[in-house]
């Protein structure tokens, strides 16, 4: 089948990129685009750390389409990284520990972002229930949950 | 002494890969690319035990971007095992198989292409002829006369100086048994773990106009896989320079030596970088996992609940090859009469080979089945003897100055104020004599 040129919005510019059918997300991301921060821990749904917000939404990019997102809004954790500094979310995870070998952190970061973008104020069960597909093999779930309660505090206003 | 003021003893620092982690940048080894790399891909055997009769690449070499085969006559020194490096001999696994394989997954031949995809459609298009041969999977089996022999030696378990198996013998354990109220056995069996990191294990060796190879590699033991992929390839040390440091989670499960020597000689052969990662379901099925163990104590006890004598027969799962099993059941036989103060002690513990994925290095190596398998029997020990499971463990827990069943003397005992805090955290109160007990000295009887 011949490739297709699709067209998106992928970190807030719009782009045209050619890909064969079926190429998913993931796979152009990392190797057409060279944006490494979307990790591919399974390429089969199972881990969560490829996961990119759609319009928003959390979607794990490696079971994902490129034709999909035609006209959609893609972001990655390149795209909510501010220059300089860092985003909200980031920097709870760096000063909580919430960080292990690395590898599920930029899943576990864009999940968090989709949470508290719909919901400023998540109670403990609403960012588990978030996290149910992202897995951290460190075992490092409870700091991360706790690093979005304080995100969520400090992006109200009542962080210290 | 002047008191020094400490920088970081005390204090919460931030870690250094912390920025990396958080904002995408740190680097994995599949987020290594090279514009001219090429990729590696492994034929593995379907059988878990088997002869081979014969390759045929004839339709494989037709896929486009197929760029070469490496079989076992392609790698200079093909047979190897891990610890050689720590004297632990004789080498018993082919980075590719040579004329049988052990295991379901076993490496067989190496396919260099261009693509991922077409290194997959070549692997795929590799013909092989295997004679099927009987196999074993149970390790006291495996032991028995009749029973399929795995290893050039003649024998289905590693051989200790000499010996059957690792041994420690401690006292009189018969006469132990002979002078204890209660005679308490148990049978303890353990699956196997895969560690499951959330990166899969990988590397890219990239050959350098020096003449040098790069690899970089997400290895957990950087200078030993060093020193082995270049016995393997039979290159001088100084060859190969090896990069790492990053892995995305580990657990013992990236300390094999299984990515790196292919790699870095398809890059020699071929002249281009080339990448071998593992799939996810070959991180699953074929990385070595967590042993599974089987363990037999037999334990004599006084009615007051002092263990007089305790016997162990254990059996470690190594799969088909060493890997690290050898220096597991080691640190198991060192440590499975456990944290305890007894007189007569008597410990058989074997590494044997099966017909399964190889098992090697998880978290404690060889220590955690054996934690498990001694409390569970201490506590049945506490329900036979009618104690307290807090009792037993006091009454028994070893001090410094004793001398442990490998005839080591005891200098950093701890078990008593870790269980004394222990009893704290959860609220449990002990008896005044208990929270009186010291590990630097034995009080008087």
């Amino acid at each position: 089948m011949a490739s297709k040129i699709v067209t998106f919005t992928l970190n807030g510019r719009r782009i045209e990129v050619l890909v064969k059918p079926l190429t998913t997300v993931q796979t152009l991301l990392r190797d057409q685009l060279g944006l490494t921060s979307t990790k591919a821990g399974c390429k089969q749904g199972g881990c969560g750390s490829c996961t990119v917000l759609v319009n928003g939404d959390p979607m794990m990019s490696c079971l994902l389409p490129v034709e999909d997102v035609q006209g959609q809004e893609v972001t990655t954790l390149e795209g909510i990284t501010p220059t300089p500094g860092l985003h909200i979310i980031q920097e709870v995870f760096y000063e909580n520990f919430a960080i292990q070998c690395g590898y599920c952190t930029p899943g576990m970061i864009m999940v968090s972002k989709a949470l508290l973008d719909r919901n400023p104020h998540p109670g403990r069960e609403e960012i588990i229930d978030a996290l149910t597909g992202n897995y951290c093999r460190c075992t490092g779930y409870e700091p991360i949950i706790q690093a979005i309660e304080e995100a969520a505090r400090r992006m109200n206003g009542n962080g210290n | 002494m002047t008191e020094e003021k400490l920088n970081v003893v005390g204090q919460s620092v931030l870690r250094r890969d912390g920025l990396g982690h958080v904002t995408g940048k740190t680097i994995f080894i599949d987020d290594i690319n090279f514009p001219d790399m090429l990729h590696l891909k492994m034929v593995r055997s379907p059988l878990p035990h088997a002869l081979i009769k014969g390759i045929d690449f004839t339709k494989a070499e037709k896929v486009p971007g197929f760029i070469q085969a490496l079989t076992h006559e392609d790698v200079p020194k093909n047979i190897y095992t891990i610890l050689c490096l720590i004297g632990v001999g004789p080498d018993e696994e082919p980075v590719l198989a040579e004329d049988k394989v052990l295991y379901k997954g076993e490496q067989i031949a190496a396919i260099v292409a261009e693509t991922e995809d077409a290194a997959m459609e070549a692997v795929s298009k590799v013909k092989i002829d295997f004679e099927e041969l009987p196999t074993v999977y149970d390790v006291e089996e495996a032991l028995k006369p009749g029973t399929p022999v795995l290893k050039h030696w003649g024998t289905n378990h590693f051989v200790y100086e000499g010996h059957h198996c690792r041994r420690v013998r401690f006292g009189d354990v018969d006469k132990g048994f002979d002078e204890s109220d209660h005679i308490i056995e148990g049978r303890y069996q353990t699956s196997p773990v895969e560690h499951a990191p959330s990166e899969t294990t990988g590397c890219v060796a990239r050959p350098e106009p020096d003449g040098r190879i790069t690899v970089y590699t997400n290895t957990q033991a950087l200078f030993f896989t060093m020193d082995n992929t270049a016995l393997i390839l039979g290159v001088p040390f100084q060859k190969l320079h090896f990069v790492g440091g990053t892995v995305g989670g580990g657990f013992g499960g990236k300390v094999d030596v299984i990515v790196e020597p292919i790699a870095a000689l398809a890059a020699m052969k071929t002249g281009r970088p080339v990448k071998y990662k593992f799939t996810r379901e070959e991180e699953m099925r074929v990385s070595s996992s967590r042993g599974a163990w089987r363990i037999y104590f037999k334990d004599g006890v006084t009615k007051d609940g002092r263990i007089l004598a305790r016997k162990i027969t254990t059996y470690a799962d190594a799969g088909a090859y060493n890997r690290h099993t050898p220096y597991a059941v080691t640190k198991h036989a060192a440590n499975i009469a456990g944290p305890y103060n007894i007189p007569n002690v008597w410990i058989d513990a074997y590494c044997v080979y099966t017909n399964r994925q190889p098992s090697s290095a998880m978290r404690g190596f060889g220590v955690t089945p054996a934690s498990f398998a001694l409390e569970v029997q201490m506590d049945k020990i506490a329900e036979t003897v009618g104690m307290d499971p807090w009792a037993i463990r006091f009454i028994n827990a070893y001090r410094n100055g004793d001398m442990k069943p490998h005839q080591k003397v005891v200098e950093d005992a701890t078990l008593i104020e870790v269980m004394q805090a222990a009893a704290e955290l959860v609220g449990y109160e002990l008896p005044e004599k208990f929270k009186k007990m010291s590990s630097l000295n034995r009080e008087e009887a």
